[in-house]
């Protein structure tokens, strides 16, 4: 199993400090089932497929990958909104991966979540109040006299006005109902939040202004962020270090900075040169690569490396080596990638991929390193 | 210049409600050349899909007041009759929407939602049409268009729909085909795929688009011109290189500095300030000035015009073209 690879290669980024949250091996399958009285298993889900992942205490952990990767789930695990089939999950340096009852409920005190849809994730038949105060009813944490006071701080907090409390969700906007929904998330002082594609619903001119929210935020709770997007643009903003999925499978992490200047994986490649660049020029200069197809489905991934029926990187060098099928037709891909599967090794400190054929060609042809008044030391 | 494919003159489309009137649409004017890619960009609200939805026809006119022009191919779409306007709908503009799952009907196999489109315009037999939506479905990329042919909307994935939508709206071989946010409900990944396919079909077809979308991002590569829209009116106009180089308009600066880029070093966003303005109540004088952060005592007063800056490029704002230039260089194109 995967577990003994990550604990030979000690975690390189901040060594002397524990994680918040660890992971383990950690899997989730959602069983598929026949018949209505007698049902069988007739097959699985394989949502998350044997994750290690650390996020340690301050700093933004971006998730990125398509949809049906299994981002959102895995979200839900590290939550407990789902239980694990397999492996491990630690928070704050407890084994939490088999809690339930009482001892959950408590833990959820220190986890929150922000949800992508703000218009499906609060209740519309309760007043603004009502849901950023819903923690502390639960909870428990302060009297019932004082959880007006304290929601309307916490409204101000996130940039709504707080005379705006016995307001309806439908009143306001999208951006200020994920504002809501950051509130709600923040009651309890959480250490850690969850923020599943939290601006993917939202405009641009919008979305920046809940970016920078969130980073405050940051800045003034010490809070630690899961940080769930598609877009690698996004990601790029608010995170410290990025991972990216793939089929239920981490295919990289890396050190912002690092993953950005050179990603190793042929998929974040991909996911790089398919962001928008709003400038024609880079835009007709950037390297363009065009992912075939969708995710393959999770019930049957395919063997060896997941991400090889897609690969760009496998195919063109299948196709400088000529390589051939049995029967004479051009293969679309490296036998190694069809039949091992690669694991996360090092790419460099605090970078990992798990390719046997990483790229090292740069995705956006400036060099930002190098280039530019704004260019860092 | 030859003849325009859609002229639209002074287009005014306001909806009395109980509350006041909606002006979504407020003196709007633009072309559209054959064969070519518009852009039109602007926040939720801004006006941008009403004023496409009432070049298709597809406004309620019983519960909008609608005023202006709409040329389509020498002909006012505004005035002609029901049975014309549906013989051009379909036929000669086709129309894709931002959510693939709601405009496909779950009940109806997508083949035969394709062969529906051609038998409802043309005079030939249903295998015929079912032929050609196979060739269609080929045409836009999906593998095995003969077994996808025979499957229902729920079979299909985001991106699969949005091509089979694609595949609907050019069954026809449209001249003008008005793709409103075709890719905001998809992943990148998927969003490069769909603009690279409409890129590829435009010249195939030699179709005219109209990119509706909130994000200047994904107009950049694929657009000619590019149109700004706010709070129903157009506030800047230009070539791509003109709206992403020179741009002369304080809301375009905004949208611009608001999309996080791959390139930029910075850390923080600059977002536009505010929320896009109530339609019923739009502020007076230039309808951006409670969020601009260059605003002066004139635009309070007096709405700015959309004037010529040079050659096709125009903006609406009273700064003066010098203050412009230079706020461009210092704070807007520093970032890049």
């Amino acid at each position: 199993m995967s577990t003994t690879e990550t604990l030979a290669t000690p975690p390189p980024a901040k060594p002397t400090v524990e994680p918040l949250v660890r992971l383990e091996g950690v899997k989730k399958y959602f069983p598929i089932t026949r018949g209505i009285i007698f049902q069988r298993k007739v097959g699985a889900v394989h949502a998350v497929d044997g994750v290690d992942l650390e996020i340690f205490p301050g700093e933004t952990l971006g998730l990125v990958g398509e949809t049906g990767c299994g981002k959102s789930t895995l979200a839900r695990v590290v939550m407990r909104l789902h239980s694990l089939t397999e492996g491990k999950l630690w928070f704050d340096g407890r084994d939490v991966s088999n809690i339930r009852g009482r001892n959950l409920r408590d833990l959820r005190r220190d986890m929150q979540m922000v949800f992508q849809d703000p218009y499906a994730s609060l209740n519309p038949r309760k007043t603004v109040g009502s849901i950023i105060g819903a923690p502390f009813r639960l909870h428990g944490t302060i009297p019932k006299n004082k959880v007006k006071g304290e929601v309307q701080e916490l409204m101000e907090l996130v940039g709504l006005n707080p005379e705006h409390y016995n307001r309806y969700p439908h009143e306001f906007s999208g951006g200020q109902r994920q504002r809501i929904g950051v509130a709600r998330s923040l009651a309890l002082r959480p250490k850690l939040i969850v923020c599943d594609e939290p601006v993917s619903a939202l405009d641009v001119s919008i979305q920046a202004q809940i970016l920078n929210l969130l980073e405050d935020l940051q800045n003034e709770f010490h809070l630690t962020y899961l940080f769930i997007a598609h877009d690698l643009s996004v990601v790029k903003h608010v995170s410290d270090r990025v991972a990216v999925m793939y089929l239920g499978k981490i295919v990289e992490t890396a050190e912002r900075d690092s993953l950005y200047a050179q990603p190793r994986h042929p998929y974040t490649g991909a996911l790089m040169s398919a962001v928008p660049v709003p400038d024609p020029k880079l835009a007709k200069a950037k390297r363009r690569i065009i992912l075939e197809g969708d995710v393959p489905s999770p019930i049957d991934p395919p063997s060896g490396c997941r991400f090889h029926p897609r690969c760009p990187r496998t195919q063109s060098l299948a196709k400088e080596q000529g390589l051939t099928d049995e029967h004479g037709a051009p293969l679309r891909f490296v036998p190694k990638c069809h039949d091992e599967e690669p694991l996360l090794t090092d790419q460099g400190p605090g970078h990992t991929a798990a390719c046997h054929f990483p790229i090292d060609t740069r995705i956006i042809p400036v060099d930002i390193d190098t280039e530019g008044p704004g260019a860092s030391p | 210049m030859p003849e325009p494919l859609l002229e639209v003159k002074n287009l005014r489309v306001h909806f009395p409600t109980e509350d006041g009137i909606v002006k979504a649409v407020d003196g709007v004017s633009f072309a559209i050349q054959p064969g070519e890619t518009l852009g039109v960009v602007g926040e939720s609200g801004s006006g941008k899909s009403v004023s496409f939805l009432t070049v298709m026809g597809l406004i309620n006119r019983k519960s909008a007041i609608v005023e202006g022009e709409v040329i389509f191919q020498g002909q006012d779409l505004l005035n002609v009759p029901k049975e014309e306007l549906q013989a051009i709908r379909g036929n000669k503009i086709g129309m894709i929407f931002q959510d693939p799952m709601t405009s496909l009907h779950p009940f109806y196999k997508v083949g035969d939602q394709i062969a529906e489109t051609i038998l409802a315009h043309e005079d030939i037999s249903k295998k015929e049409a079912g032929t050609r939506a196979v060739d269609m479905l080929r045409r836009v990329g999906i593998p095995r268009p003969d077994e996808r042919a025979r499957q229902y909307p729920h079979e299909f994935s985001g991106g699969m729909r949005q091509r089979a939508m694609i595949a609907m709206a050019l069954s026809l071989n449209p001249d003008l085909l008005i793709a409103d946010e075709p890719t905001t409900a998809l992943d990148v990944t998927v969003q490069a795929q769909i603009l690279d396919l409409i890129d590829r079909l435009q010249s195939e077809f030699n179709t005219a688009v109209a990119l509706i979308t909130h994000d200047l991002g994904v107009v950049a590569e694929h657009c000619d011109y590019i149109q700004v829209m706010y709070a129903g009116r157009l506030v800047e106009v230009g070539t791509a290189d003109d709206i992403y180089y020179q741009p002369m308009m304080p809301y375009t600066w905004g949208l611009l500095k608001s999309i996080p880029l791959l390139t930029a070093q910075e850390e923080r966003l600059q977002p536009i300030r505010g929320l896009p303005p109530s339609l019923i109540h739009v502020p007076e004088g230039c309808p951006f000035n409670p969020r601009c952060p260059y605003v002066f005592d004139r635009c309070r007063v007096e709405t700015p015009q959309l004037l010529p800056v040079d050659g096709f490029h125009a903006a609406a704002c009273h700064l003066s073209l010098e203050d412009r230039k230079r706020i461009v260089e210092q704070e807007v194109l520093e970032r890049t």
